[in-house]
C-alpha cells in the first residue's frame, strides 16, 4: 500500500481552489519533488498533506500506519525564527513532542533521539550554540535534525535550500539524497529548482490549477511541460 | 545607609507595605514570563492595546460605582483578548488595526464616561491614577492579594506544565500544528492570561505601563542570554528585583510606584544592553 496516496483532490483556502484534480501516491522509500510556478499551490499542497488545512473536495490517504502527526517537517524559516534566542539542542529536542501525548516533559529516550539526530546530521558540537548565530546551512541542519526526531518514514521538505550559497545548497541536497537512499526515509520535497529536482528525485509532480505531470523523474524531461522547462536542465536537451 | 535600612524596617512594620511588596513581586514574575513568549510572537502591542482596553473597562466600573471593579474589567479584558487574537490571525495588518482601534477607542470613551458621570471632586486626579497607577498598590486589601496569589499561581503552573509545547508553538507555528498541536488553542491560553496579568499589572503600574512590565525584562534577557530557558528565568529574576527594587524605592523617598519601577527597569535595560553589546565586541 502506498504510503500516501491523493485522490480526485481539489486544494485550496475558503472555499476557493487552486489546485484541482490531484491524483498521485507516494510510496515508502521515493524520493518526490514537486514543482511549479509561485502560486502555483506548492505550499497549499504540503500544508494539506500535514493536515494543517482541509482539502477542498477528494481525499488523503495514509497507509503503512503512518500517522499524521508522525511527519517530519521542515518549514521555510520565518522573520521570527531569525532573531530568536533558543539553543539548538532546544529546538531539535522539540520535534519530539509529538512523542509526548499529554506528557509535559521530554524522557530521556526522546534527549537521546535528538543527541541521535544531530551527531546524524553532523551538528553535535553546535549543540549549545544560539540559533540565530548559525550560518544559514547550519539553521537548516538544525531544523532537519528536529524534523527527524518527529519521523522514522516520512519527510516533508519545503525549499529546504531557500536562501543558501552553492555549496551549503550541494550539502543540503547530499544529505537528503543520503537520508532517503541510505535511512530510507521517504522524502517529498518542495523546490524551485528544476535541474536540482531531476538530478535527485525519483518522481516528479509539476503541479498548476490542473496538474501537468506526475511520474519517474526520468521521463520528466521528455514531457511537454519538461520541455518547455528544458533550459533549467543545464546544456542536456 | 542605614537609616534607610532603619525606615523600611519600620515601614514593613505595616501590612499595606508587606502586600505590595509581595503583589508587585508576584505580578513581576507572571508578566516577564508572559512577556517572553508575547515579545518573541511579536505579540507585544496586544499587551498595550489590552492595558487600554482595561482603562475603558475601570472607566466603566467607576461610573457603575462598582467597589471591586475587577469583577467587570477582568472578563471585558479576557473577551478583547479573544477578539484580537481571532481577527489578528487572518492578516497581520488587520490585527494591527484592530488592535490600535480597540486601543484607543476604549481610552477615548473611558475618559468620556468618566468625565460626563464622575462625582469625584478631582477627576484628573482620579484619570491619572488609573492611568499611572500612583497608590492603588498600597489600598490593597487581604482579598486583592489573595487573588493575586492565586492568579499568579496558574500563570507559574500553566508556564511549567506546558513549557515545551509554548516553546514549540512560539519558535515555530506550522512545525508545532504539523506535529500535533493546538497551535490556536495555546494561542488563546497565551492571550486569555496576558489579559489577566495586565488586570492584575494595572494596580501596580497603572494601565499605561503595564506593557513596560510585559516587555523590559524579556527584551533585556535577549540582549544577553541565548537559549529560551535562560532567556526566560533571567527575564523571572530581572523582573522580581526591578519591581522589588523600584517599590522599595518609592517607599523611601515617595515617589509614584508604578513610574519608579518602570524607571527602574529602564536602567537596568541600558546596562544589559551595554553587557550584551561587550559580550559580542569580546568575541
Amino acid at each position: 500500500m502506498a504510503l500516501v496516496s491523493i485522490k480526485d483532490t481539489a486544494l485550496g483556502y475558503e472555499g476557493r481552489a487552486i489546485v484541482e484534480n490531484l491524483n498521485f501516491q507516494v510510496n515508502s522509500g521515493d524520493y518526490l519533488c514537486i514543482v511549479g510556478e509561485n502560486g502555483s499551490g506548492k505550499t497549499t499542497l504540503m500544508k494539506t498533506l500535514l493536515g494543517l488545512i482541509p482539502p477542498l473536495d477528494g481525499k488523503i490517504i495514509y497507509g503503512n500506519g503512518l500517522k499524521r502527526c508522525e511527519i517530519g517537517y521542515l518549514p521555510q524559516q520565518t522573520e521570527v525564527q531569525k532573531d530568536f534566542p533558543a539553543s539548538v539542542c532546544e529546538i531539535v529536542l522539540s520535534g519530539c513532542l509529538n512523542r509526548c501525548g499529554s506528557r509535559p516533559f521530554y524522557k530521556s529516550e526522546e534527549k537521546a533521539m535528538a543527541e541521535k539526530n544531530m551527531e546524524r546530521l553532523g551538528i553535535s558540537k553546535l549543540s549549545r550554540r544560539c540559533y540565530r548565530e548559525l550560518s544559514g546551512g547550519q539553521q537548516q541542519r538544525v531544523l532537519l535534525a528536529r524534523a527527524l526526531c518527529a519521523t522514522q518514514k516520512l519527510l516533508l521538505l519545503d525549499e529546504p535550500a531557500a536562501g543558501l550559497d552553492p555549496k551549503a545548497t550541494k550539502d543540503m541536497y547530499d544529505t537528503i539524497e543520503k537520508l532517503n537512499k541510505h535511512d530510507g526515509i521517504t522524502v517529498i520535497m518542495i523546490s524551485h529548482d528544476i535541474a536540482q529536482a531531476a538530478k535527485y528525485a525519483s518522481h516528479i509532480l509539476h503541479i498548476a490549477t490542473n496538474p501537468l505531470f506526475f511520474g519517474a523523474a526520468s521521463d520528466y524531461p521528455k514531457s511537454d511541460i519538461g520541455r518547455a522547462y528544458k533550459g533549467s536542465f543545464g546544456g542536456e536537451s | 545607609m542605614g537609616e534607610a535600612i532603619g525606615k523600611l524596617a519600620l515601614y514593613f512594620e505595616y501590612p499595606f507595605v508587606r502586600y505590595a511588596l509581595i503583589v508587585g513581586v508576584l505580578i513581576a514574575l507572571c508578566s516577564s514570563l508572559l512577556g517572553v513568549t508575547l515579545v518573541l510572537k511579536r505579540f507585544s502591542f496586544i499587551g498595550d492595546g489590552l492595558s487600554h482596553v482595561a482603562f475603558g473597562a475601570v472607566a466603566i466600573a467607576a461610573v457603575l460605582g462598582l467597589s471591586n471593579d475587577i469583577i467587570l474589567v477582568a472578563p471585558i479584558t479576557v473577551l478583547c483578548a479573544i477578539l484580537i487574537l481571532r481577527t489578528g490571525q487572518n492578516t497581520k495588518i488587520k490585527g494591527d488595526a484592530v488592535i490600535a482601534l480597540l486601543s484607543v477607542s476604549a481610552l477615548a470613551v473611558g475618559y468620556l464616561l468618566m468625565n460626563i458621570f464622575s462625582a469625584s471632586s478631582n477627576l484628573s486626579g482620579d484619570v491619572c491614577t488609573t492611568l499611572f497607577g500612583s497608590t492603588s498598590i498600597l489600598t490593597l486589601t487581604t482579598m486583592d492579594v489573595w487573588m493575586c496569589v492565586f492568579m499568579s499561581l496558574i500563570v507559574i503552573a500553566v508556564f511549567v506544565l506546558f513549557y515545551n509545547r509554548i516553546f514549540s508553538v512560539t519558535f515555530d507555528e506550522s512545525f508545532a500544528m504539523a506535529t500535533g498541536i493546538k497551535a490556536a488553542r495555546y494561542n488563546l491560553l497565551i492571550a486569555v492570561i496576558t489579559a489577566l496579568v495586565i488586570v492584575l499589572a494595572m494596580n501596580l503600574v497603572g494601565t499605561l505601563l503595564t506593557s513596560a512590565l510585559i516587555i523590559f525584562p524579556a527584551l533585556s534577557a535577549m540582549r544577553v542570554f541565548k537559549s529560551f530557558k535562560s532567556v526566560l528565568i533571567c527575564s523571572a529574576v530581572y523582573s522580581v528585583v526591578c519591581s522589588a527594587l523600584g517599590i522599595i524605592i518609592s517607599i523611601l523617598f515617595g515617589t509614584p510606584v508604578g513610574s519608579t519601577i518602570v524607571a527602574v527597569e529602564i536602567i537596568f535595560f541600558l546596562l544589559f544592553w551595554l553587557m550584551g553589546f561587550l559580550k559580542e565586541a569580546g568575541k
